[in-house]
């Protein structure tokens, strides 16, 4: 009865040639790789060494001001001020610096390829369902699995844990885009047509516009997303805050662990907030 | 009635939604119904085999049942629809025909739209709005704006310009709409149930606001509507339709005088007739009619024999002077006075082309029946009790057909 139990027979996947080829074509492909690489970590060291210029208190007074000015309340500014103040005030400053500029590049990438990309599907249907089970899948899968591409790529660091960062977040970005231009009221559209719009002037001058507040919706999820990421990108080796979190988990550190977490989370919730609120804006104003 | 050109010629136009449209066009010129059709093939016939021509600078109204193709037939016109077959002509220019940028072109000056639900851009403030047209045209900016405010203050929204949308009442947006669509300054102008959205007394204001709109710039108006007295008010010619077919055109009076079938007549049912029907289809002919040098004698005598109380009291041109009455007469016979001296002036006068609706208020303090004149000539006269019987004549003759049926 043995048979009920067993598999009647076994495949012997050849893994090692699949990492062959993956190697072999991050070998023939040196030279895109290399340049890409370079691209990152340039694009990277610039939003870091930007950040890194600016004192501490001026980007608290910023945080400040624009909490005052989203909510009109001076409570609200000086809650995200001292929330910010906080993780300094805990030395967790120039991690925090370094995680920030992972996310800010990512989601530049994110919002360069996939708004586009987003508007292209809105207008073609075909397209639109090719990407959307693409995006489906990106989605549903577990977030350690972008890591392994990025790596075998490009190997640790930073750059890859930018590549899975976008990867992973580029997904909202598309898709609601793609949902607000197709949700704007059709005879709005209509009426742009009529008055003999060509295609891109009905799009830029109308169909963008108005789905301004879903695809700005798009763009908070999509730093959300990005801020989730890049803490366990830390696993590749990008330094920041997420890799304060593992090294605390790795050493059952509690203390250190709890406090670098909470700054993991006041740092997304200040990113929320604060993209969120002109989403808000912008809506009332429609 | 003079002879005008045709703006817009429409001809065997037909639109058909669904896989089958060959196998129900046989149908349909087999002379199956909609229904008929939808059932043996699943295809929609949205317009069959429609020809008509509007007139340039009259205002032509579509009228119909919920799905009989009002809106397609009108969104062809302007190629927001491709018709499955058939031609309609623009000034002798197939529309069908023109390429992608004639039709840009043609969109952007020849013809224009208002809809329903108004299409105005909420992230755009008024003028921004009513400057749509304009700005893809790439007209400059100071020029633009001039002739949006212009338009603006055209619709009675001034004082508005630099507001969001957003903020305005149904009747402003619509304004909006149709400011936006004279910007341009198309030729004809669509206009697919601009006020059905409205609530009435709104409504009226701007089917007053469009009449004298049009009555200024004389635009080529295509309007459809659900409501019959809308369309009669407007209209200077109606069309009206039934499952994807036009089943009479006509001006208001035609139809209400002479409906083609019972669709028609059931539409009328609903149209307030004292408004379309005018001096001439409830007037009678005046039994006695006495010259002004006639002598009393022969007023009292023609008055005797015809048994009235009065006389309409004309000269030799037919041209009517006022009344006589019988007591008037005698009086007159007494102090040997002629017709002329006894006459009473004071009496309500009706042009022929008046409408019955203008024709009541007369009666509200007149002491004899009202007086219809063409030009100065008499016509004839009206009594109430002759409104009153004409006006339900028409619906008894409805009701009784319907219970015979
Ligand atoms: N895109 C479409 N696909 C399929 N059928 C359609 C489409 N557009 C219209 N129809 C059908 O064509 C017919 C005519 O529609 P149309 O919108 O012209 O009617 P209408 O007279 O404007 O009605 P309403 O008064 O409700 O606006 C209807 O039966 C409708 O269901
Ligand atoms: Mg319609």
């Amino acid at each position: 009865m043995n048979w009920l139990y067993q598999f009647p027979f076994k495949l012997n996947i050849d893994t090692a040639a699949i990492d062959d080829a993956v190697r072999s074509f991050a070998v023939n492909n040196e030279a895109i790789l290399q340049f890409m690489r370079r691209g990152l970590n340039g694009l990277l060291s610039s939003i870091h060494s930007t950040l890194d210029f600016i004192p501490w208190w001026i980007l608290v007074i910023v945080v400040f001001v624009l909490g005052f000015l989203q909510t009109k309340k001076i409570k609200t500014g000086i809650v995200y001020a001292v929330m910010l103040f906080s993780i300094g005030a805990v030395g967790l400053w120039p991690l925090m610096l370094l995680t920030l500029s992972i996310v800010i590049a990512s989601v530049a990438i994110s919002l360069l390829l996939g708004f586009p990309i987003g508007v292209l599907i809105s207008m073609n249907d075909r397209a639109s369902s090719i990407v959307r089970p693409i995006l489906d899948t990106m989605q549903t899968m577990p977030v350690f699995v972008y890591l392994i591409p990025a790596v075998l790529l490009f190997g640790l660091g930073r750059v890859p844990a930018v590549m899975a960062t976008t990867i992973y977040a580029i997904v909202p970005i598309v898709r609601l885009t793609n949902l607000g231009i197709r949700q704007v009221n059709e005879e709005v559209v209509e009426a742009a047509k009529s008055f003999g719009s060509t295609r891109i002037q009905a799009m830029v001058k109308v169909q963008i516009p108005q789905a301004f507040a879903t695809i700005m919706a798009g763009l908070n999820q999509t730093l959300m997303m990005a801020m989730a990421m890049v803490v366990t990108a830390s696993m590749i080796g990008a330094s920041g805050l997420g890799m304060e979190v593992l090294i605390s988990v790795n050493r059952v550190e509690v203390g250190r662990g709890l406090v670098s977490g909470t700054a993991v989370v006041i740092l997304a919730i200040l990113l929320d907030r604060l993209s969120q609120g002109w989403v808000k804006d912008k809506e009332e104003e429609a | 009635m003079e002879e005008r050109k045709a703006i817009i010629r429409v001809e065997n136009l037909s639109k058909l939604y669904g896989r089958n449209r060959q196998e129900a066009a046989e149908l349909l010129k087999k002379g199956a119904d909609k229904n008929e059709v939808l059932k043996k093939t699943g295809v929609t016939t949205a317009l069959w085999d429609v020809n008509l021509d509007i007139n340039e600078g009259e205002t032509f109204v579509i009228i119909g049942l919920s799905g009989s193709g009002k809106s397609t037939l009108v969104r062809c016109f302007n190629r927001l629809n491709k018709p499955t077959s058939g031609k309609i002509f623009y000034k002798d220019q197939n529309i069908g025909e023109l390429t992608k940028k004639e039709l840009l072109n043609f969109r952007r000056d020849n013809i224009a739209m208002v809809f329903q639900h108004f299409g105005l851009m909420s992230h755009r403030n008024v003028v921004t709005n009513v400057e749509y047209g304009l700005e893809i045209k790439n007209v400059g900016k100071q020029l633009r704006r001039e002739k949006a405010l212009e338009m603006i203050q055209m619709v009675g929204l001034e004082g508005f310009e630099y507001s969001p949308i957003g903020s305005l009442s149904g009747g402003m947006k619509q304004r909006v709409g149709l400011a936006r669509a004279l910007a341009n300054e198309p030729e004809v102008l669509l206009m697919d149930e601009p006020f059905s959205a409205l609530d009435p007394l709104v409504k009226r204001d701007m089917q007053f606001e469009l009449l004298s709109i049009q009555e200024k710039m004389r635009k080529t108006i295509i309007f459809i509507t659900h409501d019959i007295n809308e369309a009669f008010k407007l209209g200077d010619r109606v069309a009206i339709m039934r499952d994807g077919r036009v089943v009479q055109i006509g001006t208001p009076e035609e139809m209400i005088t002479n409906p083609a079938d019972d669709y028609v007549k059931e539409f009328i049912e609903g149209a307030d007739k004292a408004k379309v029907m005018t001096a001439r289809h409830v007037m009678v002919t005046p039994q006695c009619i006495v010259k002004t040098h006639d002598g009393a004698n022969r007023a009292i005598q023609e008055m005797r024999s015809n048994n009235v109380p009065s006389a309409y009291v004309v000269n030799d041109q037919m041209e009517f002077v006022g009344i006589i009455t019988l007591d008037g007469a005698m009086k007159a016979r007494d102090e040997k006075l002629k017709v002329k001296d006894a006459l009473i002036t004071d009496v309500k006068m009706v042009d022929i082309d008046d409408t019955v609706d203008q024709v009541m208020t007369m009666f509200a303090d007149a002491k004899f029946p009202v007086a219809v004149l063409k030009g100065k000539k008499l016509r004839g006269i009206i009594s109430k009790a002759s409104v009153i019987t004409t006006l339900s004549e028409s619906s008894f003759e409805q009701e009784n057909e319907k219970s015979e049926a």
